[in-house]
């Protein structure tokens, strides 16, 4: 028989307001195993845990039930005290009378009653813990990085200087993201190349980090520092080992119709091509779609130019399988899709372009070399309107209900550029609201008003017309003035909404992270576990977990990269003693465990079991408690009741369900 | 009508939840202050697919009215698979209860994510106020074992 | 007070929309072909509401000026829709008069047989509820 000691916490007056705690502690004397039951405002507290281990010792426990706020809280708290006064930390239970309890209902009797309930669930639980000791598992002291932009190239930077391995997937043919699209950066207004191309070379030459570009995380399995990754290498159709860079291939493609990803299809590429000049590794890719050698077999004349050899039409999809400890998510984002937005014209005219065009428009190396001018005839505009917020802060159906966070300021950083290049150039910004939050920013955007003499407009804009001529009526509304204004424009420029990298589903479905309605990945604890998922061994990194810009996502980087590095720096980590348990006796070994079993934790061994005397040779089911998670997928799968899991046993819950029927 | 027809019925309702969705979902639910009915109970189970048929055989036997299991929203799930394993059994159990008359409405599956606090209150509300419309669970008397 | 708050609910209740969902981003204006026309502008409507100001936006040009066009309806971004508030507020007046301004079988004599009937089934909706 147990010797449990039953302990109701106030939470100050969150439990005791409406939860007479005292009538609970009462109550509790009168449960079967309970020797001990008391009341204290706050159980969590230095005080309270220590009355919680005194009478562990005066009392002599075995068992302890606290009834408090939710497991999900404090259950390692009470267990972790419960262990210093020297009993087996998982003869813990926890009545969540908080949470489910006081802090839902109004009447005090009801909850009350609620609560002696929950008490007594977790007293019959309590009476039939056994104690559990957790194991250990080792840590591959590797780490993966999904996403090559400035998020995953920091991340991997920061592991690698800690003196662990990392790899970098990336799913184009080179590192370097949405930054390497960037013209300029907020709110210095350095450029963007400038910054980033010399970490994308103290990423690829790192002794630490090894690149996978063109390639996709194709299968995750196993868990916190022991996850097996299968990297699908997709065929460069180039030998990375032979190709010498020279660009000879690229001039001579004769298949130049593909729009460029890289320059958001404003120009376009050749079949063979590497996105950007500065592209790491500088090792063409040819797309086998719009290549004429893969489409009809004539062709072949990269090969022939190519000095090197390096052209290899026959490589094939190669599957890299490796072991990591850590694995940190960097895939970043990409602009909505502008298809539900019709008033704004952006299918309509070629003059209605997103900020990440006009990034690349006023690029040098992008597709008008940097000079400003509209898409359908090339001429300099002198009127330019730019919209906020479109697709952001939507509570509809058409756009995102979040604030992109970087429009304001990129839009206050194109207008102060035009403004400077080109000072014939009228620009107006239509915005909701103008949010400039960071260090420097503000002042960032007063100067555009002050100094460049941009037009800022609160309201929003309702239309955009195309007209005969080739200009663009903007339809807008100023709000301080209360009127309504009609604008001739040349260029109308749209702060589209930003969104989670469309892979990042399937890759979070992978890692079983868990992801918001938006798709953004969730982080453990929205304050004080920002850059972990709630899943062990998953940190996140840049925007994939939510909007950011660049000085924010290479802190969060390095945050992520210090969290796997604590993770990767422990030789061993305790597991989850809460595993499967099969009874040799019972046990017939038909395999059904193993085939629910999601982890492959399920063997078989054949041995000899003693069977009431009799002394048998059988194939029963053994768990690999290192690999067991403790779903109890195949406790309940298990035809002859054999398989029983640690700590959520079937006696233990049939027990609550008991107690609470009662 | 039953002979306890004034007395005001208090069902007693057994909620399973997993504890990385569903719990969290309830949990959210109480920090938010969303009340539901005190008549409902929860039980944590590391994941819906922990859930025994037994345990609800066992929750009708000792005199609940309702059983209701919540997990993570399909292909969420925190084992990956779990909960699909509890669709299935849920689906063949509940048509089996249904068969020897506990009726459809005493018995749900609901995915609640760990953000759906509004969505695990409002569907304790509905299922309790579900079975205060169907009565009190009799279909199973006969075959309750009573302390 | 109460009268006046009833009001505002009833609006809310008419146009099931819900005006503090507002944003103050002015999209509404700025799509409102007949915005030079109206005295309270689309945008200021749903400060009325929120003020629970009925009295005025009943007064106003306004509320007969709206084209109900749903240029503001489609693309207001939080679901407010002020074309619904103000076409409620309408619907308030026709309902405090507490008259029917046309019964169905006089109006085949009134009709101008070059009158669109999509106009008079779409008058009809708004003003028989």
């Amino acid at each position: 028989m147990q010797r449990i000691g039953v302990f109701v916490c106030h939470c100050g007056s969150n439990i005791a307001a409406t939860v007479d705690v005292k009538k609970v502690a009462e109550w509790a004397l009168k449960e079967p195993g309970v020797v001990h039951a008391e009341d204290y405002p706050y159980m969590c507290s230095e005080a309270g845990q220590s009355k919680i281990q005194a009478a562990i010792k005066e009392k002599n426990l075995t068992g302890v039930v606290v009834c408090s706020c939710s497991p999900r809280m404090h259950e390692t708290t009470f267990r972790e005290a419960a262990e210093r006064a020297g009993i087996n930390p998982y003869m813990v239970e926890i009545a969540n009378i908080r949470e489910h309890c006081s802090w839902i209902h109004k009447d005090m009797e009801e909850a009350t009653k609620k609560a002696v309930i929950l008490m007594r669930a977790a007293v019959a639980k309590v009476n039939l813990n056994t104690p559990l000791k957790p194991g250990e598992s080792r840590v591959t002291k590797r780490a993966l990085v999904i996403g090559g932009g400035i998020a995953g190239i920091q991340t991997a930077l920061d592991i690698a200087e800690a003196g662990y391995k990392v790899d970098i997937v990336e799913k184009t043919p080179s590192i370097g993201g949405r930054m390497s699209q960037l013209d300029k950066t907020f709110p210095t207004l350095d450029c963007s190349a400038c910054i980033l191309t010399p970490k994308m070379v103290e990423v690829n030459k790192h002794e630490n980090v090894n690149i996978y570009t063109y390639s996709e995380v194709e299968k995750v399995s196993g868990f916190v520092g022991d996850f097996t990754v299968d990297i699908r290498k997709k065929a460069r159709s180039v030998d990375m080992d032979k190709c010498t860079g020279c660009g000879v291939c690229q001039e001579k493609c004769p298949s130049k119709k593909t729009p460029s990803e890289f320059n958001r299809a404003l120009n376009t590429r050749t079949a063979i091509y590497t996105p950007f000049a500065q592209a790491i590794p500088n090792v063409p890719v040819i797309d086998r779609e719009a290549c004429i050698k893969f489409k009809t077999g004539k062709c072949g004349i990269c090969e022939k130019v190519c000095q090197a050899g390096a052209i290899k039409y026959d490589q094939e999809d190669e599957i890299i399988t490796e072991k990591y400890g850590a694995i940190v998510v960097a895939t970043g984002f990409d602009m909505i899709k502008l298809d539900n937005y019709d008033e704004y014209a952006y299918s309509q005219s070629k003059d209605v372009i997103t900020s990440l065009e006009l990034e690349r428009i006023m690029n040098a190396a992008g597709p008008t070399k940097g000079h400003l001018e509209r898409l359908s005839d090339g001429k300099a505009p002198k009127e330019m309107v730019f919209i906020q917020c479109v697709g952001s802060r939507c509570s509809d159906d058409r756009g995102k209900s979040y604030c992109s966070k970087i429009c304001c300021m990129y839009t206050a950083k194109h207008a102060m550029l035009i403004r400077d290049k080109y000072p014939d150039v009228n620009v107006t910004v239509f915005y909701i609201d103008v949010r400039t939050p960071g260090k420097n920013f503000d002042e960032f955007y007063r100067r555009a008003v002050e100094d460049y003499g941009v037009n800022y407009i609160k309201g929003q804009v309702g239309k955009v017309i195309p007209q005969p001529d080739g200009k663009l009526l903007v339809r807008g509304v100023d709000l301080i003035d209360n009127k309504q204004i009609l604008k001739e424009a040349d260029m109308v420029v749209l702060a589209a909404a930003i969104e989670p990298n469309k892979d990042v589903r399937k890759i979070a479905t992978m890692l079983t992270a868990s992801i918001d309605t938006n798709n953004f990945l969730t982080e453990a604890h929205a304050k004080l576990r920002p850059v972990e998922s709630p899943t062990a061994g998953i940190f996140l990194s840049g925007v994939c977990q939510g909007p950011k810009d660049i000085p924010e996502t290479v802190s969060q980087a390095g945050a992520a990269a210090v969290k796997a590095i604590g993770l990767l720096a422990k030789d061993k980590l305790m597991t989850n003693p809460c595993t499967a348990k099969p009874d040799e006796l019972m046990c017939n070994g038909c395999s059904q465990c193993a085939n629910v079993c999601p982890y492959g934790a399920i063997s078989y061994e054949v041995k000899e079991i003693n069977d009431h005397g009799v002394r048998e040779t059988r194939r029963v089911a053994s768990v690999n408690s290192a690999l067991c998670q403790g779903c109890g997928a195949c406790t309940v799968t298990c035809p002859s009741g054999a398989m029983d899991l640690q700590g959520f046993s079937n006696r233990q819950i049939l027990a609550e369900v008991d107690a609470i029927c009662r | 009508m039953s002979i306890e027809a004034n007395e005001e019925f208090k069902p007693k309702i057994v909620a399973f939840c997993c504890n990385w969705c569903s719990y969290a979902g309830a949990d959210l639910a109480g920090s938010s202050r969303l009340g539901y009915p005190a008549d409902v109970k929860i039980i944590r189970v590391p994941c819906s697919c922990r859930v025994n048929p037994m345990f609800i055989l066992r929750a009708f036997e000792k005199g609940a009215d309702g059983v209701i299991l919540c997990g993570c929203h399909p292909g969420d799930c925190h084992y990956s698979t779990g909960n699909f394993y509890a669709r299935r059994r849920m689906t063949m159990l509940f048509s089996m209860l249904d068969y020897i008359g506990v009726e459809n409405g005493r018995t749900r599956v609901e995915w609640v994510s760990a953000a759906e606090g509004v969505k695990f209150s409002t569907t304790m509300n509905e299922f309790v106020e579900k079975i205060h419309s169907l009565g009190k669970n009799v279909r199973l008397g006969d075959l309750r074992c009573r302390n | 007070m109460s009268i006046v708050n009833s009001q505002a609910d009833k609006i809310k209740e008419i146009s099931g929309s819900n005006p503090l969902k507002c944003m103050k981003c002015g999209k509404c204006s700025a799509s409102c072909p007949s915005f030079n026309e109206m005295d309270i502008k689309p945008h200021q409507f749903v400060s009325y509401v929120q003020n629970e100001d009925i009295q005025s936006l009943v007064e106003s040009k306004s509320l007969w000026k709206c084209l109900s066009c749903f240029a503001c309806i489609e693309r207001c971004p939080r679901n407010v829709q002020p074309g619904k508030l103000i076409d409620a507020a309408r619907q308030i007046v026709v309902r405090q008069k507490g008259q029917d301004y046309l019964k169905a079988d006089e109006i085949p004599e009134l009709i101008d047989p070059e009158t669109p009937q999509q106009l008079l089934v779409s008058a009809f909706r708004r003003y028989r509820r």
